[in-house]
This record gives structure tokens, C-alpha cells and sequence, in this order.
């Protein structure tokens, strides 16, 4: 499924709640049953990450993640077959976030056309700013993959200008300064950095939101879509009921998308 | 982006999004500082009477009459801290104060930037940080020490292979949690431009030297330069100023390790310049040691200085245009040139040096070098001497 189709079926006063979990942790057949519980609890997109040995956009819940799924074997040829074979049981965007080496090592064209195959709808990459995206860009574009691009407090006004021009799907909007894990401050200023933003695709905020509280303040800022990694990846990582945890926990969050809790 | 940011292919700004304004700012600062009259008195003042510059050339007589060649050694081992790399934190150091940090962050492998960037912040009054991979941090102990005696505040790295590009990663999560306040001082001419150009303009004074003072001794310039090659700063840094010379033959002498082979995960040795292929690792495209996926393998060498899994992207450009050789020699060369140095000319080089001087030792008499050669003694090996005396010993895979 098209990332926009989705944002087009959400009611006005919804927003996409946008999970993220590392594929391949604890193990490939756990992440097909992971997904499937995320789906049930309301997650509207889902972000399947493919580890890298060096995330350095991480903090350490996901880096513990990425080391795990390597550990188990997780590969980008797995990665591929592992969305393949998922991607047409759920009817909901999947999207690819992983670092620009394991792309271009296969070949930019190859790996978004190997996207593009799988059911792989968007990909997001933290270490590709604007500057460097365009050989990705045009693959893109050409295999009808959706380029996620980030914008942070203090990308200035003409690369959001740019960033801007060149994402498709939605724009990360990343409210806080550092790497991703879990924070009980997101930043106040989410809502600035929001209207600072002028643009057509809808606007999804990450990095450091666990809490339904959050989600909702989020949502009340304005943002199309909340997007939550390092709380799923800490049910993983306990080990205990993950999969109930995991449905009950996205439900609770998706409880938050509605400004004016019409659904719940 | 500028065409200053690449070095053919290679080079580049593969870095978060948050980061880019901050390298931007680094890249205009640095270009109006460094010819600005008041930061070059400054790093003067440092570089001389601080950091102990210039070093000698020293004509190494005993070493030239037993291999039969003439051997210079630029002696950077005789610097405060007792590496080349204060040359590079004290002119990044003087930068982040013109800057209006005062926070720097640094990574670590052998602990020797390390302590050069603890000496250079405690001098500038500087809040430092250093981030050293655990497994670093149990080989090169009193280089720790050192820092933590200097004020600065060392953060163990566990991920990973618990060393150097670990460190890296580390200090940029760091540096992009932190980033209004804080310089990342990173130690070799790695990273996303500017900072392989930084690093490269501060460390030229090395090569600066040289080329004076092998003048003045034999009125020309050498047929050789050896330097050896972690990340490439003491090796860009002495090669820079003879580029153009392309007479002169550049040889960069990376570890070797254990041998040439790689495992799965990791590869025995570290020369990515060498054997690795390109990619993006740390901000830049380069060689990097990589498997067949992308994932980068975990590197080694008897120097923990060495034991890196990437490369200078200017370096990679240097070996493609075929202006730069590219050698190894193997943990147990390096030790053998680390005695033969120790006895012959009663100098105690680093581990990392070790390696230029053992290619040196292993072409001399093959009259591949030419008769006049300058080898960078990058550093002084006292921080080696554990290792060394443990391999003696043959307890072997420190
Ligand atoms: C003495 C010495 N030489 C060489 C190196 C390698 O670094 P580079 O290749 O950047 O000169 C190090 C690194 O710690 C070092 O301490």
C-alpha cells in the first residue's frame, strides 16, 4: 500500500501512528508475528528496520536491537524475503529505515528496486542528508518508492525548502536534538517546528515519544503522524508476553491519534 | 555541496541531518580563521612553546649503515603527549574557543588523541570528553590515566568491537546531543568534510618541516617518505606538502595484523586501504572493511593506534590516482622493528610507527626505496611497552 493512500484513509482527526521495530529481533519468524500484533493494536504503517553494525543515529535500545537481529542472522537478503512475505498479508504501508552503507553496497538502484518488489513502500536513512540523496532520489522516483527525509529544530529555512521538495510520503519530523530512545522531555517547540514546515505531505514526529500522553500532545500540536520505535523495541527486548504487550500498547497509543477522542 | 567536500569519489557528508548546520559552521569558521592574524599567532604560541615544535630530522646513522640506505626520521615522537597527533587538538582546540564552544568530544583508539585533546583542552580551558572503546581502555591504561590526570572525563565505549570506530560512534551520538555547545575534536583525517581537510592542515606542519630540513641536510628533496596509516592524519600530514613532487614516492604502511585474511565478522587485519572496497562509513565514502552486506568488520592490529576498519577519503583518492602506494606490515614485522629501532638507535618507537619503519627495514635493500628516505616517526612507545613485553612473552592476541 501507497504511504499517501494511507494518510488519505485516515479521518480528518486522526492521525497515522507509525511504529518502528528492528527486523530479525529476536528472530525472522518473531517479526512476522511482532507485525501482526502491531497491526491488530492500530499501527497504521510500519517501520521495519534493517540492522546495521553501526547505527549512529541510534541510542542504545535500538543499538542492542540491531546487534540481536545481526546476531540471529538477519541480512538484507533475508530482509527482502522476510517483507515479501508479509507485506501482502497487511494491508498498510511498510517502510525500510536503515543506513545509507547496506544500500549502497548492494546497489542504490538494486535495493530500491529489491523495495520496491518486497512491498517496501518508503525508505528513511539517517546518515543521508539532502545533499547526498540524490543518486537514491532518482531511484526512487524511478521504482515508485517514497524518499523520507528528516527535518530537524535546526535545519534552516532553505533545506527545509529543499528537504522538503525532495520527500514523498511523509516528512520526519524529529523534535529534539540527539539519537532515538525513549525521553520524558520532547521538546515544547514541536509545535513551532510544525508550522515552520510548509508543506502539502503530511508531517510525522519522532525520536524519543513512548508514553500515550505524548502521542496525544503530539497529535494536539498538529502532527499527521506519531511515530514510536524504542518503547516497541523495550517490549521486545523483556522477553515477556510480547506479543499481547505489543497489541495492547499500540492500541493504548492509537487511542491518542484522535484529536477529539471521537473513535475511542 | 562545495567541491572542496570530495576527493574525487570519496569524501563527502554522510551524516544525520541535525549535524549538517554544525559542519557548515565549521567548514565557513575554519576558512576565515585560518589565515586570521590572531589564531595563527595562537596556534604558533602553542604549536612551538606548548607542543615542542619544530621536531628534528634525524638522521638515523646506525639504522642507514646496517640497510644500506640513507634514513631520516622526522622525529614527532619527541612532541608533548608523544604523538604527531597534538599538532591536530591544538589547532581544533584553538578553533573551538574562537568558535565560542567550551565543550570538546573526542574518540580515542590508543589513547594518544586522546590525551593530546585532554592536554589541549585543559590548556585552551576547555571542558573535555573522550570516548574510548573498552577494550582500548584495557590495552592502553596509563594512557587513561594520563587524561583522567589532565581533567578529562573518559567514557568506556561497550558496543561493537569495544574500540576505535566504536569510539566514533559514540562521540557522535555525543556531538549531536550537544551540539550548540560542543566541538567534536575528531583525531585523524576522517569524518564528513571539513574535517578530513582540517586534520590535514593542521598535521601539515610534519610535512612542512620535512621538506626544509631535508633541504638544508642534503639539498634535495628524499626519493621515499614512509608514514604509517590508521585513520591517515600523520600520513596525510607528511605526505600533503609533497603531493605535487611526483617524483617523490608516498608509501602508506597500514597493520597488517595477524594475517590477511578476514572472518565473518572480522577482519585479522586493518588495511583498508589496501584490501577494503568503497562504501560510507563515519560520515565519508571510502575504503572501509566491509562484508559482502555492507556491515563493517571489526578490524585489528597489535597497535591499537592502527586498529581501524576505515580510512582518509583523501587517502583512497591518493591510491585510485596511483600517486600513493599502499603497503602492510604484520604485527610481528612492526615488533621486530620496534626492537631493532630500540637497539640500533636507542629510540623507543609506538607500535604504529613500528610499521612504517618495518616496511622500510623489509625494501632497504631491494633499492626499491632509493638512497634518500624519510620515515614519520608518528610516536614514542612508551604507552606500547605492556604489549610488547606480553608478546615477548607469548601470551599472543592482545
Ligand atoms: C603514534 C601514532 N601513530 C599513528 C597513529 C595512527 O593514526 P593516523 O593514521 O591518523 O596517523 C596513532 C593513532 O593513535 C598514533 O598514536
Amino acid at each position: 500500500m501507497k504511504i499517501s493512500e494511507k494518510f488519505d484513509d485516515l479521518d480528518e482527526n486522526e492521525a497515522a501512528l507509525i511504529s518502528y521495530v528492528c527486523a530479525g529481533d529476536p528472530s525472522p519468524d518473531a517479526t512476522k508475528n511482532i507485525v501482526s500484533s502491531l497491526v491488530r493494536g492500530g499501527a497504521d504503517i510500519i517501520e521495519l528496520g534493517l540492522p546495521f553494525s553501526d547505527p549512529m543515529a541510534d541510542g542504545p535500545t535500538i543499538q542492542a536491537a540491531s546487534k540481536r537481529a545481526i546476531e540471529a542472522g538477519m541480512n538484507p537478503d533475508l530482509y527482502f524475503e522476510l517483507v515479501s512475505s508479509i507485506s501482502n498479508k497487511f494491508n498498510i504501508p511498510f517502510v525500510c529505515m536503515t543506513y545509507y552503507n547496506l544500500i549502497y553496497k548492494r546497489g542504490t538502484e538494486k535495493f530500491v528496486q529489491d523495495c520496491a518488489q518486497s512491498g517496501i513502500s518508503g525508505v528513511i536513512v539517517p546518515d543521508l542528508p539532502v545533499e547526498e540523496s540524490d543518486e537514491l532520489a532518482n531511484a526512487c522516483q524511478k521504482n515508485n518508492v517514497d524518499l523520507i527525509l528528516i527535518i530537524t529544530p535546526v535545519t534552516g529555512k532553505e533545506r527545509i525548502q529543499k528537504v522538503t521538495e525532495k520527500s514523498s510520503g511523509f516528512l520526519y519530523i524529529v523534535s529534539r536534538l540527539g539519537v532515538t530512545g525513549a525521553r520524558s522531555n520532547i521538546a515544547e517547540n514541536t509545535g513551532q517546528l510544525l508550522k515552520k514546515v510548509n508543506s502539502s505531505i503530511p508531517k510525522a514526529v519522532g525520536f524519543g515519544i513512548y508514553t500515550p500522553k505524548q502521542v496525544k500532545n503530539v497529535v494536539l500540536s498538529g502532527a499527521n503522524g506519531v511515530i514510536v520505535g524504542s518503547a516497541f523495541v523495550n517490549i521486545i527486548a523483556s522477553n515477556d508476553d510480547i506479543y499481547n504487550r505489543i497489541e495492547k500498547f499500540a492500541a493504548e497509543l492509537k487511542n491518542n491519534c484522535y484529536i477529539n477522542y471521537s473513535k475511542s | 555541496m562545495t567541491s572542496k567536500a570530495t576527493y574525487g569519489k570519496y569524501g563527502g557528508q554522510y551524516v544525520s541531518e541535525m549535524l549538517l548546520p554544525a559542519i557548515s559552521e565549521l567548514e565557513r569558521k575554519y576558512d576565515y580563521y585560518k589565515n586570521n592574524p590572531d589564531f595563527l599567532k595562537d596556534l604558533h604560541y602553542y604549536l612551538n612553546d606548548f607542543a615542542g615544535r619544530e621536531t628534528p630530522l634525524y638522521f638515523a646513522r646506525n639504522l642507514s649503515r646496517k640497510y644500506g640506505i640513507k634514513i631520516y626520521l622526522k622525529r614527532e615522537d619527541l612532541l608533548h603527549g608523544g604523538a604527531h597527533k597534538i599538532n591536530n587538538t591544538i589547532g581544533q582546540a584553538l578553533l573551538a574557543r574562537y568558535m565560542g564552544k567550551h565543550r570538546i568530544v573526542a574518540e580515542t583508539g590508543a589513547g594518544q588523541h586522546g590525551t593530546a585533546t585532554a592536554m589541549a583542552g585543559a590548556a585552551l580551558g576547555l571542558e573535555t570528553v573522550v570516548y574510548m572503546g573498552e577494550k582500548d581502555v584495557e590495552r592502553q591504561k596509563t594512557n587513561v590515566y594520563r587524561m583522567e590526570m589532565l581533567g578529562a572525563k573518559v567514557h568506556p565505549v561497550s558496543a561493537g568491537s569495544k574500540t576505535l570506530k566504536d569510539a566514533i560512534n559514540e562521540a557522535l551520538r555525543d556531538w549531536v546531543s550537544n551540539v550548540d555547545s560542543t566541538h567534536y575534536l575528531i583525531g585523524s583525517v576522517v569524518g564528513p568534510h571539513p574535517y578530513p581537510m582540517i586534520v590535514r592542515d593542521f598535521q601539515s606542519v610534519i610535512g612542512n618541516e620535512v621538506k626544509k630540513q631535508i633541504i638544508e641536510k642534503e639539498e634535495k628533496l628524499p626519493d621515499s617518505i614512509i608514514a604509517c596509516t590508521g585513520g591517515g592524519s600523520n600520513a596525510m600530514g607528511t605526505f600533503h606538502p609533497f603531493v605535487d613532487d611526483t617524483e617523490i614516492e608516498l608509501i602508506s604502511v597500514e597493520a597488517g595484523g595477524e594475517s590477511m585474511k578476514s572472518t565473518s565478522k572480522a577482519a585479522l587485519h586493518s588495511a583498508s586501504l589496501c584490501v577494503g572496497e568503497e562504501g560510507i562509513l563515519h560520515g565519508a565514502k571510502t575504503r572501509i572493511l566491509q562484508d559482502k552486506y555492507g556491515q563493517i568488520l571489526e578490524s585489528h592490529s597489535i597497535s591499537a593506534g592502527l586498529d581501524y576498519s576505515g580510512v582518509g577519503p583523501e587517502l583512497s583518492y591518493l591510491k585510485d590516482s596511483e600517486r600513493l602506494k599502499t603497503a602492510v606490515a604484520s604485527d610481528k614485522e612492526a615488533l621486530d622493528a620496534f626492537h631493532e629501532l630500540c637497539h640500533l638507535e636507542g629510540i623507543i618507537p609506538a607500535l604504529e610507527s613500528s610499521h612504517a619503519i618495518a616496511h622500510v627495514l623489509k625494501k632497504a635493500k631491494t633499492g626499491e626505496l632509493g638512497n634518500i628516505v624519510v620515515i614519520n616517526l608518528s610516536g614514542r612507545g612508551d604507552k606500547d611497552l605492556d604489549t610488547v613485553i606480553k608478546s615477548s612473552k607469548g601470551e599472543g592476541n592482545i
